[in-house]
């Protein structure tokens, strides 16, 4: 893959997750991807094997979007929530609640996108309720699709190898 | 593994580890680094041990703790699934972003035609 850049996951806060990738494009390029939802079911898949039949994206404040998967076996899994801030290619805040949540409490994600030299770099950073929850989410793991790590343990690991 | 996440949770726990990965220290040196009481790191080097996060060998009158791989090895495993998800999301992005990009420069291209004209 060109110029791929590759995923950082932090903790900045004991109540965040946050990722960081680079990507080889425009913001607005990315912004439109993560906004249009042609474009948000050709990539926002998960594990192989699962689509995004439905995908609802009314892009203002205040305005709804909804996510449904689905694997080759008819099992479904639903998100969504609501926009709270639009800044267009630069900034997007929104609260985030699976169907079947296992954490009390959306997350608030707030998605931030810096241009430089015609990359951008892109930050996501999930904020829970409490340390609790978003513990809860870390607990959760894989099989939810939904986890976090801890950056500083990665640097544990490779200066362990 | 959850047991690795909890103890490593608390910052001066995670501290410990950190400080732990130059190589085996004994307690009385972390006192000082970590400018907390003997007690409470005591009591830090509890749980990592419990956690089997730490190893401890007594030397002269000095309890020396070190590291141990094996469960953070195990967090790096379950770490690595977790960003091959999303890398997987992401690569797919950066091909629909390279058809964006091909799309914007064919627009780009054909205006600049019918504007010659």
């Amino acid at each position: 893959m060109k110029n791929a850049g590759t995923l950082k996951l932090t903790t900045p806060t004991d109540r965040e997750i946050a990722m960081t990738r680079v990507f080889d494009a425009p913001r607005r390029l990315v912004f439109d991807a993560f906004t249009k939802p042609e474009l948000v079911k050709q990539w926002l898949l998960g594990p192989p094997g699962w689509t995004m039949p439905v995908c609802e994206i009314d892009l203002r404040v205040g305005g709804a979007y909804r996510h449904v998967w689905r694997n080759a076996k008819g099992k479904e899994m639903g998100m969504g929530g609501i926009y709270r801030e639009i800044v267009p290619h630069e900034r997007l805040v929104c609260t985030e609640l699976f169907d079947q949540a296992w954490y009390p409490g959306e997350a608030l994600v707030t998605t931030t996108l810096v241009e430089q030299g015609g990359r951008t770099t892109l930050t996501s950073t999930m904020l829970y309720v409490s340390q609790e929850t978003r513990d809860n989410v870390l607990k959760s793991g894989m099989e939810r699709g939904v986890a976090a790590s801890y950056d500083r343990l990665e640097e544990l690991l490779v200066s362990i190898e | 593994m959850m047991a690795t996440l909890r103890a490593l949770a608390e910052p001066n726990r995670l501290h410990i580890v950190e400080l732990l990965r130059d190589g085996p220290r004994p307690v009385g040196d972390m006192v000082q680094r970590l400018r907390l009481r003997q007690p409470q790191v005591s009591k830090h080097l509890r749980v990592l041990s419990a956690a089997g996060l730490v190893d401890v060998r007594v030397d002269a009158q000095r309890r020396i703790y070190a590291l141990r791989p094996a469960p953070l090895q195990e967090l790096e495993v379950w770490l690595e699934k977790y960003r091959r998800l999303w890398e997987g999301n992401f690569q797919r992005l950066d091909a629909l972003l390279d058809e964006l990009k091909t799309e914007e420069l064919k627009t780009k291209e054909k205006k600049r035609a019918r504007a010659k004209r």
